[in-house]
């Protein structure tokens, strides 16, 4: 193995990952805690740029780093009890852990070190590659979530949405923030009105180079964070019987493409031939409000105060 | 294996272990979700030296556009886990 100034860039990288999450996880002050947990996701993005994964890297900035970093901070606010230190676990018990982590890490090495070396028969890579004509993208990464893969991608969404369900069902909102000056304020028109160009972007984008749904949503639901923070009352949220319809699109425009094929006597989810590339673009569109819109209701904290409530009582707040 | 993989790989398992030991022996459940989600990072980390091929060869997408999904559902599993602990310093409160 030949030793490249590349070689020293990457481990420069690896001791700083290790370095921010080590000092995130040890330091008793939660507040510098988050605050190096988003240095150490902007430094994580950076890594998927550098191991050529642009798609990640901006994954990463925009959620990781971004989305992450905001709810934690903003987690920071909530009452915490005092006693950020560590459990007085009994030696015991200590032995136990430890020796869980030891075979975790050896289980961890050994998947890791098969999955490198152990080269035997066909890998998914050559097929991905191989069908990438027929999948109507030409990004291999938007290929593979939408077209090869489009079945976990469904079920990810459905991870999406029950976990908006969730924090719905917790409670209500958090309290709004107060209307911040004229500058401010001009500024966060601004940058949302930006930050909706450049979701559009991504998500055209994505067809055939990086970007695509998720990057899109993401910048979308930093919209809605900066609405928030900018003291706008309703966040840029539509009304809520249309919020409620808008969370599930992503799963709907899925399901509908999915049994319109059987129809066409073709698999679930199987793109009838040169409708593909329209196909993906509808789906990311409507993919791309749900994950912005739970999201930026995952900021919120709970359910809007203007909903009413018709089920279950809310949290008296 | 090419040495980037090697050092991105250990990095990744070093990451793995010390997000999941905080998340056994923190007292405070955000430092608990934090170092969940540093955990994740490492196995992130190590699917992406997976797929590395190299600087002039294109790396494998499968793994991309799983950490993808992982990244997504990672930041949502992370917002319910704070919307659950809102909820429970409230009910201490009362």
């Amino acid at each position: 193995m030949e030793i490249t100034l590349w070689h020293l860039l990457d481990a420069l990288l690896a001791i700083l990952l290790l370095g921010l999450a080590w000092s995130a996880l040890s330091g008793s002050d939660l507040r510098r805690g988050v605050v190096l947990f988003m240095a150490f996701g902007l430094l994580l993005s950076l890594v998927w740029a550098r191991l050529r994964a642009p798609d990640l890297a901006l994954a990463e900035a925009a959620i990781g780093a971004g989305l992450s970093g905001a709810l934690l901070l903003l987690a920071l606010r909530d009452s915490e009890k005092p006693g950020n230190r560590t459990v007085q676990t009994p030696p015991l018990l200590q032995l136990a852990t430890l020796l869980l982590m030891l075979l975790l890490a050896a289980s961890f090495a050994l998947a890791y070190v098969t999955a490198v070396t152990g080269n035997n028969g066909d890998r998914l890579a050559g097929l991905a590659f191989g069908n990438l004509e027929q999948s109507g993208v030409s990004n291999p990464v938007t290929a593979v979530l939408l077209n090869f893969r489009a079945y976990d991608t469904l079920l990810e969404l459905a991870v999406l949405l029950a976990a908006t369900l969730g924090i719905l069902a917790l409670g209500a909102e958090r309290r709004p923030f107060r209307k911040p000056g004229l500058l401010l304020g001009g500024l966060v028109t601004w940058i949302t009105t930006l930050l909706v160009m450049v979701a559009g972007y991504l998500l055209w984008a994505g067809a055939h180079a990086p970007g695509g749904a998720f990057q899109a949503g993401a910048l979308l639901a930093a919209a809605i964070v900066m609405l928030r923070l900018g003291g706008m009352t309703s966040e840029g949220l539509p009304v809520s019987r249309l919020l409620r319809w808008l969370l599930a699109a992503g799963i709907a425009a899925f399901m509908l493409t999915g049994y319109l094929a059987t129809f066409l006597d073709l698999a679930f989810l199987q793109y009838p031939e040169g409708r593909a590339g329209l196909l993906i673009l509808l789906i990311e569109s409507a993919a791309m409000l749900s994950i912005a819109f739970s999201l930026g209701l995952a900021y919120l904290g709970g359910s809007p105060s203007g909903w009413e409530k018709s089920s279950s009582k809310g949290s008296p707040s | 294996m090419i040495l980037t993989q090697l050092i991105f790989g250990i990095t990744g398992g070093l990451l793995f272990a010390i997000g999941l030991r905080s998340a056994l022996v923190r007292e405070s459940l955000l430092a608990r979700i934090l170092a969940v989600n540093i955990s994740g990072a490492g196995v992130f980390l190590a699917l992406v030296a997976i797929a590395y091929r190299g600087l002039e060869e294109t790396p494998d997408p499968i793994p991309h556009a799983l950490v993808l999904t992982g990244i997504v559902v990672a930041v949502s599993a992370t917002a319910l886990a704070l919307a659950l602990r809102r909820r429970l310093e409230e009910a201490d409160d009362e």
